[in-house]
C-alpha cells in the first residue's frame, strides 16, 4: 500500500498581533525526508509544531494522506516527535523511556519491555537499557529519543533540531545514521534546523523559510543551483549576490574566474562573460579549497579555487584582481536584493 | 601551498612551545588546592565551622537528651544512677492490656492519626498550589507574586493564627450562625471546635506553606517539554501526573513530608489551644513531665517520639519510592 503523502495548505499560526507562519502551502510527498531550513524566528519550529499536534493551527489545514488531522491530539495523528535536547524522562531507564507511549497505552510489562527492547536495538542501543538518560553521552540519548519516537510506529516523524546539541563531528556521524534510518523505513521525517549544511546532506525536500513564508522549496540541487531570491542565495551560501542592470543575480563562488588586472581575458577559456575589478582583502586556507574574500564594487565578493588554481596564481591581500564569470552561470533573482547582510555570504565547498 | 602553510606550521610550533611551557609552570601547583585566589583551605577545614554548629547545636544536646532519659530521679532532683525506670515505667502494664491499648499507646496512636491526616491534606493541598504555581502560572513575576502571597498567614505569630479560628468556629462563632441562620441545622455544631477537626484544620493551616515550597521548588525544575514528551506520546493529564510530575516532585514531598511529619508529631501548643486542652498528644506528655520538672521521663519520651517520627518518615520515603516498581 502507498503511504500518504502529508500536505500543509494555508497553514497560518498567530501569536496575538504576531503572525509566525504565515499561510504556507507544502506538499511533502510520502517517504521523503523534509528540512524545514531558515534563520531563528521564520517560523519553522511553529510549523513543526503544529504537525506534531502541540501548537493549534490559527488558519488552514494539515492533511495526511484521506484525513484532515489538524485537530487531533498529537498521538492519534500518526507523528511522534523528538524534541530538542530529546526531553528523556530523567527518572526513567532507558527502556522505561521507550516503553513510555506504550505504558500510557496499557501494554503490559513485559510485552512493553520485549518491545522496547527491540527499538533501542535498532539504534544500537540494546546494551544500555537500564542505563539513566544522565548515563548516556549526547549521541546515545539521541539514539534512544529516536527509539521513543519510533516505537509508536509513527508515519511522519518530527525533529526539532536533533543534532544541534551534538559536537560536529557526532554531528556528521548522526545525520548518515538519520538518513540511513529514515530509507530504511521509508516514513516522512520533517526536521528542523537552521544549518544549510544539515539541509543538505539530508533533505529530498529543502524548504526555506523567511518571515513565516517559505522562501523556496526544492531538493537541495534545485535550492544550490537555481536560488529563486537573494535570500535564498545568501542562505544556502556559497552564492555571491551582485548587482546588475537586469536586477540582483547570483553566481556561485566556485564559478568566478580570477586573473591579474591587465592580462588577456582571451587567455582564459572562461573569461568572456561579465565581470567587475576588486581587491583582494583576505585569503583563507581551507584544506580542500582556498577562500578569497574580496572587495568589489561595493560589495563583498567570496570566491572559492582549488589549490591548483590558487597556486597557479597566488594572491595575497592588496593584490588587484580582474573578478569574471560566464553569462551560464548567472542566476537572475527575483525581488529586491536584500539589504547588505550583516555577515557574509556563508561558503559551502560545491 | 608552501606560502601558505609554512607561516601557519611555524605559528604552531610556537604556540606548542608555549603550551609546553604553561604546562610545565602549572604542573607542580596543581598537585595542591588552588581556589579563585590562590591557596584554598583543605576541605576538612572549610566544613569545620557547619560541623561545630551541628556538633554543639544538634548532636550534643541530643545525646544529653538520651543520657538524661537513662537516668533515676525522685521528687524533686535527678539521681545520677542508670536505670530503664523512665522507660518501663512510660510503658507500664501495657503489655498486661493487650490487645487493648494503654493510654500511652493510644496517645501515641491519637498523635500518629493527627500526623497522618494533617499529612495527607497538606501533601494534597500543597501540591495543587505548587502545580498552580509552577504550571498555570506563566510569569515568573506572578509566580514569585504569588508565592509571597502564601506566605501572608506568616506574618502574624502562631498563636494569633490559631486563636483568630476562635471567633468563627467557637459554638456562638460566624459558622454557626450562618448554618442556623440558614437552617441547616437547628443546634450549634458541637465539633468545629475544640476538636480534632479543628486541630488538623489549624495544622493545614500553619504548615502547609511548608508543603508548597518544596514542591515547588522541585517542580519548577521540571522541563516543561517532558510534559510536551508525555503529550505526544499519547499520556492522558492524569497519567502526566502520574508518570512524569509526581515522580519528578519526589525529593520536594519527602522534604515537605518530613517538615510537616516532624512538626506535627512534636506539637502541643496547636493541640493544646484548638483541641482545647482535650486531645492526649506525644508532645503533650513530654510538655507535662516538663512542668511536673521530671525530666528524665521526659527525655525518655523524647528519645521514643524521635524513633515514631524516623519511623514514619522512614515509611513515607518507602510508600513514595514502591511507586516506581508498580
Amino acid at each position: 500500500m502507498r503511504q500518504p503523502d502529508l500536505e500543509l495548505i494555508h497553514l497560518t499560526k498567530r501569536y496575538g498581533d504576531t503572525v509566525a507562519v504565515d499561510a504556507i502551502d507544502l506538499k511533502i510527498a510520502a517517504g521523503s525526508y523534509c528540512c524545514l531550513l531558515g534563520p531563528s524566528g521564520c517560523g519553522k519550529t511553529s510549523t513543526l509544531r503544529m504537525i506534531a499536534g502541540h501548537e493549534a493551527a490559527s488558519e488552514g489545514d494539515i492533511v495526511f494522506g484521506p484525513s484532515n488531522i489538524t485537530d487531533l491530539a498529537p498521538a492519534q495523528r500518526g507523528t511522534a516527535m523528538m524534541f530538542q535536547s530529546y526531553a528523556l524522562f530523567p527518572h526513567l531507564s532507558c527502556i522505561d523511556n521507550v516503553a513510555f507511549s506504550l505504558k500510557m497505552k496499557g501494554v503490559d510489562k513485559a510485552k512493553r519491555r520485549a518491545r522496547a527492547a527491540e527499538m533501542l536495538d535498532l539504534v544500537a542501543m540494546g546494551r544500555y537499557g537500564e542505563r539513566l538518560p544522565a548515563q548516556l553521552s549526547g549521541g546515545q540519548q539521541q539514539r534512544v529519543a529516536l527509539a521513543r519516537a519510533l516505537i509508536t510506529e509513527p508515519q511522519i516523524v518530527l525533529l526539532d533540531e536533533p543534532l544541534s546539541a551534538l559536537d560536529p563531528f557526532l554531528r556528521t556521524k548522526m545525520r548518515v545514521e538519520l538518513k540511513a534510518l529514515q530509507r530504511r523505513l521509508g516514513i516522512i521525517f520533517v526536521h528542523v534546523t537552521h544549518s544549510q549544511d544539515e539541509a543538505m546532506a539530508l533533505a529530498d525536500l529543502a524548504v526555506i523559510m523567511k518571515d513565516g513564508r517559505i522562501e523556496q522549496a526544492g531538493s537541495p540541487r534545485e535550492l544550490f543551483n537555481a536560488p529563486r531570491t537573494a535570500f535564498v542565495a545568501k542562505f544556502i551560501g556559497g552564492h555571491n549576490v551582485l548587482q546588475g542592470s537586469a536586477g540582483a543575480f547570483a553566481v556561485r563562488a566556485d564559478r568566478l574566474h580570477l586573473s591579474r588586472p591587465g592580462a588577456d581575458p582571451d587567455a582564459s577559456p572562461r573569461g568572456r562573460g561579465a565581470g567587475l575589478d576588486a581587491v583582494v582583502r583576505s585569503v583563507e586556507y581551507q584544506g580542500t579549497f582556498v577562500q578569497l574574500t574580496l572587495d568589489g564594487a561595493g560589495s563583498e565578493i567570496t570566491a572559492t579555487l582549488d589549490e591548483p588554481t590558487y597556486d597557479a596564481t597566488p594572491f595575497q591581500p592588496g593584490d588587484p584582481i580582474a573578478v569574471s564569470w560566464n553569462e551560464g552561470d548567472v542566476h537572475p533573482l527575483a525581488g529586491a536584493p536584500s539589504p547588505p547582510a550583516t555577515s557574509r555570504p556563508q561558503l559551502a565547498p560545491a | 601551498m608552501t606560502n601558505l602553510a609554512q607561516p601557519s606550521d611555524a605559528g604552531t610550533a610556537a604556540a606548542s612551545t608555549a603550551l609546553a611551557a604553561t604546562d610545565a609552570a602549572t604542573a607542580p601547583r596543581a598537585a595542591r588546592p588552588r581556589g579563585r585566589y590562590g591557596w584554598a583551605p583543605p576541605a576538612w577545614l572549610q566544613a569545620l565551622p557547619m560541623a561545630l554548629v551541628f556538633a554543639l547545636f544538634f548532636v550534643l544536646p541530643l545525646a544529653l537528651v538520651a543520657v538524661v532519659s537513662l537516668l533515676d530521679y525522685n521528687d524533686y532532683e535527678i539521681v545520677p544512677a542508670f536505670t530503664l525506670r523512665s522507660y518501663s515505667e512510660t510503658f507500664e502494664g501495657c503489655y498486661d492490656q493487650l490487645p487493648g491499648l494503654c493510654t500511652i499507646l493510644k496517645t501515641y496512636w491519637t498523635t500518629v492519626e493527627l500526623c497522618f491526616a494533617v499529612w495527607a491534606i497538606t501533601l494534597v493541598v500543597g501540591f495543587t498550589i505548587s502545580y498552580f504555581l509552577a504550571f498555570h502560572v506563566r510569569t515568573l513575576t506572578m509566580q514569585t507574586v504569588l508565592a509571597l502571597v502564601c506566605t501572608i498567614p506568616f506574618w502574624t505569630s502562631n498563636v494569633i493564627r490559631m486563636i483568630s479560628w476562635i471567633p468563627l468556629l467557637g459554638r456562638n462563632g460566624l459558622v454557626n450562625q450562618a448554618l442556623m441562620g440558614s437552617g441547616v441545622v437547628d443546634a450549634p455544631v458541637e465539633w468545629l471546635l475544640y476538636s480534632r477537626f479543628s486541630v488538623v484544620l489549624a495544622f493545614v493551616h500553619l504548615f502547609t506553606f511548608f508543603m508548597v515550597i518544596p514542591i515547588f521548588n522541585s517542580m519548577v525544575r521540571i522541563d516543561k517539554r517532558l510534559i510536551e514528551a508525555a503529550y505526544d506520546a499519547g499520556a492522558s493529564g492524569w497519567q502526566t501526573l502520574w508518570n512524569v510530575v509526581i515522580p519528578l516532585c519526589k525529593p520536594g514531598i519527602v522534604i515537605g513530608s518530613i517538615f510537616v511529619v516532624t512538626i506535627v508529631m512534636g506539637d502541643f501548643v496547636t493541640v493544646g489551644v484548638m483541641g482545647g486542652e482535650q486531645i492526649a498528644s506525644a508532645g503533650k506528655i513530654i510538655e507535662t513531665r516538663l512542668n511536673a520538672l521530671q525530666f528524665p521521663p521526659a527525655a525518655a519520651n523524647a528519645v521514643i517520639l524521635l524513633a515514631a517520627t524516623l519511623l514514619i518518615i522512614t515509611a513515607l520515603t518507602k510508600v513514595v519510592d514502591i511507586r516506581k516498581e508498580l
